[in-house]
């Protein structure tokens, strides 16, 4: 089976955001970069799907070369290979055209991504990714199990799930609880140096949108206690004074 | 030149997320002098679609085909794209939902149309197509410049409160056909709870945390929730743990609420946490740690033990209907 992971380069779920040049630019000083957490629950079932149903599984990547850190993590878990497409990931269009061009001629039978980046939150690329290769598409996938040329999927809807029955292939943007994270060992971590990693030129080029300019939530007032003795006092003034009872 | 919006049900009602976007496509509709048209796919009462119109548009597509009872994305995404078509759509309204995301993508590439996810109020059109959007997990907010003809936007929740009229609906029924390739994943079965108010659409969500010590404690929760007409909501180590199912984990890898009213049990406020409800207009804190993060996000907070705080609470919100 030939697995494709599509990976995102975000800033680790603990950063705190701020941003520059007059709310222009993302401050990255300071940032630790990680894999997309949803990702990487994507890449940790393709690891496990590999090794019960044998196969390889490439991970790709468009960011520019500071990025390459994080496709080394993800060789390091345990990935074969990894391309990555030399460009600044411009918007959730030009991402997934990108990677539609590479992934066109390479009859994957399956093509994972995370459910969205937590960056810009826009979980479109794999939706985008099916409609640009002619693909059927499926997230969020929290359960991802093959048979043969079918593939038995749960998928999340709001307030419980749905289970699905798809043949290969498809696209899937995964989340939890679909595979453990898995941490890489001093094995895996040497043999990454020496991966194929190939990096390959923007084709397509295709963007339609342009990010103006960045803004931060209003900063939140001090929190009101209550005596514990009295919590009653709580609903009064939710209903009072917030006004939302 | 018309605004169409995709107005997406539950349990044959229109969900509030949607009366919200169909709110929003009126109010852009007059900003842009079009016309606004909604969508509905599935089996609808009339009854059920007069919502639409007390939300302010008066014109409704229905396409009642039985093949697409059970929403699907990829058919969806073929009938909303044949509909904005035919409407000579320039703006497509989704709110934002599991569903609606995997329509948006597949929408934008048969649309060719620009597309901006978690847009949290109405565009700013003095100069282009402007929207503000949602990003790092409500962390941030972003402005972005919509270039193409068409635009596609998926709606945060409270992106506009939804209007309030008395106007009548007009339905026309259609039939759309879908291609086969439409139909590859075949659903074998849904898992849903009935009747619990959906946590994303909810306006109060109760949530507990790691110090209610154990699923056995839940009904504080529950029992709070049902006396404010409250979805029930868990932090991660909670499903993580099993003692509730993975779709109440509220938070950054979970679901992402905007209630009007967050009550927060037993959590301590990872920033994991606050991620997935940082947008909610009220926060109360309950933990019995003082330093608990949580409360430096939180609008009211009490500092003590749960398990003597809730049943009180319980007390005096039942006594509020």
């Amino acid at each position: 089976m030939k697995i494709l992971v599509c990976i995102s380069c975000v800033p680790d779920t603990t950063s705190k955001i701020s941003f520059t040049d007059n709310n222009t630019k993302f401050n990255s000083s300071g940032i630790q970069y990680i894999i997309g957490p949803y990702d990487e629950y994507a890449l940790s079932r393709a690891i496990e799907l590999k090794e019960a149903h044998g196969g390889t599984v490439t991970v790709i990547h468009v960011g520019l070369a500071d990025n390459e850190p994080i496709i080394r993590k993800a060789l390091a878990i345990g990935a074969d290979d990894a391309i990555r497409i030399n460009a600044h990931p411009h918007d959730a269009w030009f991402v997934a055209n990108e990677i539609a061009a590479v992934a066109a001629s390479e009859n994957y039978d399956l093509i994972l991504t995370g459910r969205e980046s937590i960056d810009f939150n826009g979980g479109l690329v794999h939706s985008m990714l099916g409609e640009l290769l002619n693909l059927p598409s499926l997230s969020p996938v929290m359960k991802l199990d093959i048979n043969g040329k079918m593939a038995l999927v749960a998928r999340e809807i709001e307030g419980g799930k749905e289970y699905i029955e798809i043949a290969l292939p498809f696209v899937a943007g995964c989340q939890e609880p679909i595979a453990e994270w898995k941490i890489p060992n001093m094995r895996g971590i040497m043999s990454a140096k020496t991966k194929p990693l190939k990096v390959v030129e923007p084709s397509v080029h295709k963007i339609n949108t342009q990010t103006l300019s960045y803004e931060l939530p209003p900063a939140k007032g001090a929190c009101k206690f209550i005596d514990p003795s009295t919590p009653e006092q709580l609903i009064e003034l939710l209903k009072t004074e917030a006004k939302v009872l | 030149m018309s605004v169409l919006v995709f107005a997406e049900g539950s349990e044959g009602q229109i969900k509030n997320s949607s009366l919200e976007a169909v709110s929003y496509a009126a109010l852009l509709a007059e900003k842009l002098n079009g016309k606004a048209v909604a969508t509905v796919i599935g089996s609808y009462t009339n009854e059920a679609l007069s919502a639409i119109g007390k939300a302010g548009v008066t014109k409704v597509l229905h396409v009642a085909d039985e093949k697409l009872a059970k929403p699907m994305a990829m058919p969806y995404a073929s009938v909303l794209a044949e509909i904005a078509q035919r409407e000579n759509a320039e703006v497509v309204l989704l709110p934002r939902s599991s569903l609606c995301d995997s329509i948006a993508g597949r929408l934008a590439k048969k649309l060719d149309a620009s597309i901006a996810t978690g847009v949290t109020e109405l565009p700013d059109i003095s100069s282009g197509f402007r929207v503000k959007k949602s990003i790092y997990t409500g962390k941030a907010y972003a402005w972005i410049e919509l270039t193409s003809k068409v635009k596609i936007l998926t709606l945060a929740k409270n992106a506009v409160a939804p209007m309030q009229k008395d106007s009548a609906i007009s339905v026309e029924q259609l039939q759309i056909s879908v291609p086969d390739g439409d139909m590859a994943a075949r659903i074998t079965q849904t898992e849903k709870a009935t009747g619990d108010i959906l946590l994303t659409e909810a306006r109060i969500v109760v949530s507990g945390g790691r110090g209610l010590k154990g699923p056995e404690n839940w009904h504080l929760v529950t029992e709070l929730a049902k006396a404010l007409g409250a979805a029930t909501g868990c932090s991660k180590p909670v499903s993580d743990m099993n003692w509730r199912p993975h779709h109440e984990h509220v938070g950054q890898t979970g679901v992402k609420v905007s209630p009007d009213l967050y009550i927060a049990i037993g959590i301590s406020g990872a920033i994991q946490h606050l991620a997935g409800v940082n947008t909610s207009k009220y926060i109360v804190v309950i933990n019995n740690d003082a330093d608990a993060p949580f409360f430096k996000a939180a609008d009211y907070g009490i500092v003590g033990d749960a398990f003597q705080v809730v049943p009180k609470l319980i007390e005096a919100a039942k006594k509020l209907k």
